[in-house]
């Protein structure tokens, strides 16, 4: 336990300390989303109606953004050998640097979230449900994330393909999530139906995403 | 690694089914000797081929001319004969790669990994089939190529994935570590398939109320339903003699690669 909680402070540390790695998606997510305005035009009631949309899609890709360097960065230093050389259950490890790299990059992008509506003419309701629903969220989008990082973990070009193999498992949580914001504003549906389906993926993308990415990562150290 | 081994030698082709001493009945693991296989495809295709021509012939012929227009649609309701066994096969195609994966990180069944990797590309071109048949049927039907129809969207993420599979397989080298990367997303995949087909279903209903056509009409005529039935075998037929063509090659192939680092090895210089 020792092993993985020191695991757990090391990974933060490194992502606060190192290269800016937690605000640098954030900084990604206000990028995106500052850019929608410009395509689409400055209309605010347009804004307003897209607005869960678009904060849902720049979350999205701001957390597969830093996926890529989750394994790759412990894995040209080596220190992902010995990480993996360690007693605890691979599968656990996994789940811990998941857990710490959720903490780094989902939290913020949550954080963030209430600002980028204020850009988007969200009224409150509306973006007190976008943060809400991205809490319930993105840790689906991180576990899911973790089992592409695995998976191209000693790839060249590895941080595109993860992209390619991650964005089609990610549809029924962006759909969930932007009706889920939807509904709390106009929807037909009640708030709750969206939200704990929501949950309910995260819950499951916990389990299946550490097992798939330890046998991912066993196959690669093989 | 030693999984793979066995296929990635080169023996000698056994001369068939005299060389072993005992007679008894051939099993799945038997087929695990790629030169067997290689014997047993040998023999099987052709019979195949002809089987799946016949069919198609009997096939088409009943589609074209035995069945009935229907009496909304006019004669565009014959490109279900292609599009509803192209479904059928992409999802077909993906549930046997889920299989084939399982063998490979399961049994370490060495033709597992041949039979995944080559039932990639050709589930991918039925799904890409079904696409555009859906396609071409939704312009008379809809007024439109595209509508963002439940079954057609998933079946386009299904495409998606199918592609992410084939870019996995090409981007690592090494057959053996290839095969059990593409197993891992395949079977993740194959999770996430049924989750990705009701979120859609979900999300379709939610935004377009039922008013375009269905096609799981509560009774389809046995006119129009033999004719499909006889297409949907004749396509499974194309798609059993294309996978085993392809596994066939992918064999050779490997045998070409481990070949060509023999003979690197024992270039001079080494």
């Amino acid at each position: 336990m020792t092993a993985l909680s020191a695991l757990f402070m090391r990974d933060l540390r490194l992502a606060w300390r190192h290269g800016g790695g937690a605000l640098m998606g954030v900084l990604f997510f206000l990028i995106v989303v500052t850019l929608i305005p410009f395509a689409v035009g400055p209309d605010l009631a347009l804004l307003q109606r897209i607005g869960p949309a678009m904060l849902w899609i720049g979350a999205l890709l701001a957390s597969l953004l830093g996926l890529d360097r989750l394994f790759a960065v412990d894995h040209e230093d080596g220190s992902l050998d010995v990480i993996l050389m360690g007693q605890a259950p691979l599968e656990l490890t996994v789940l811990t640097k998941g857990l710490a790299h959720w903490l780094t990059t989902g939290v913020p992008l949550v954080i963030a979230a209430p600002l980028l509506g204020l850009l988007l003419n969200l009224d409150i309701t509306a973006t007190a449900a976008v943060a809400l629903t991205l809490l319930a969220g993105t840790p689906a989008l991180t576990f899911i994330g973790l089992i592409g990082a695995a998976l191209s973990v000693a790839l060249r070009r590895g941080g595109l393909l993860l992209a390619v193999l991650v964005m089609p498992l990610t549809v029924p949580v962006l759909i969930f999530g932007v009706s889920a914001s939807n509904a709390a504003v106009s929807g037909p549906v009640p708030f709750g139906v969206p939200l704990t389906i929501l949950c309910a993926l995260s819950l499951m993308s916990l389990v299946i995403g550490p097992f798939a990415a330890a046998a991912a990562l066993r196959q690669d150290m093989e | 690694m030693e999984g793979n081994t066995v296929v990635n030698t080169v023996d000698p082709a056994l001369p068939d089914g005299r060389s072993t001493p005992m007679k008894r009945p051939m099993s799945l693991l038997d087929y695990a000797n790629p030169s067997r296989f290689l014997s047993f495809a040998d023999r099987v295709i052709p019979w195949l081929t002809g089987l799946t021509a016949l069919v198609f012939a009997f096939g088409l012929s009943q589609a074209l001319f035995v069945a009935p227009d229907d009496y909304q649609q006019g004669a565009t309701v014959k490109i279900m004969f292609l599009h509803v066994p192209s479904a059928w096969l992409a999802m077909f195609g993906w549930t046997l790669m889920s299989i084939a994966a399982l063998g490979t990180l399961v049994w370490r069944h060495p033709l597992a990994d041949v039979a995944a990797k080559t039932v990639a590309p050709i589930g991918a071109g039925f799904t890409l089939l079904c696409l555009i048949t859906g396609s071409l049927w939704g312009r008379p039907m809809w007024g439109t190529y595209w509508v963002w129809d439940a079954r057609l969207t998933s079946f386009f993420v299904l495409f998606l994935m199918y592609l992410g599979v084939i870019a996995l397989w090409r981007t690592v080298e090494e057959p053996a570590r290839a095969a059990r990367a593409a197993a891992i997303l395949t079977l993740v995949g194959a999770v996430n398939l049924p989750i990705i087909k009701y979120s859609v279903d979900w999300w379709n209903t939610l935004h377009q109320p039922a008013s375009v056509m269905r096609l799981g009409k509560p009774a389809i005529d046995s006119a129009i339903l033999t004719p499909l039935m006889i297409m949907t075998l004749a396509f499974t037929l194309l798609f059993v003699t294309l996978h085993f063509a392809a596994m066939r090659n992918e064999i050779l192939r490997r045998r070409v690669r481990t070949m060509l680092l023999m003979k690197a090895g024992r270039a001079p210089g080494n």
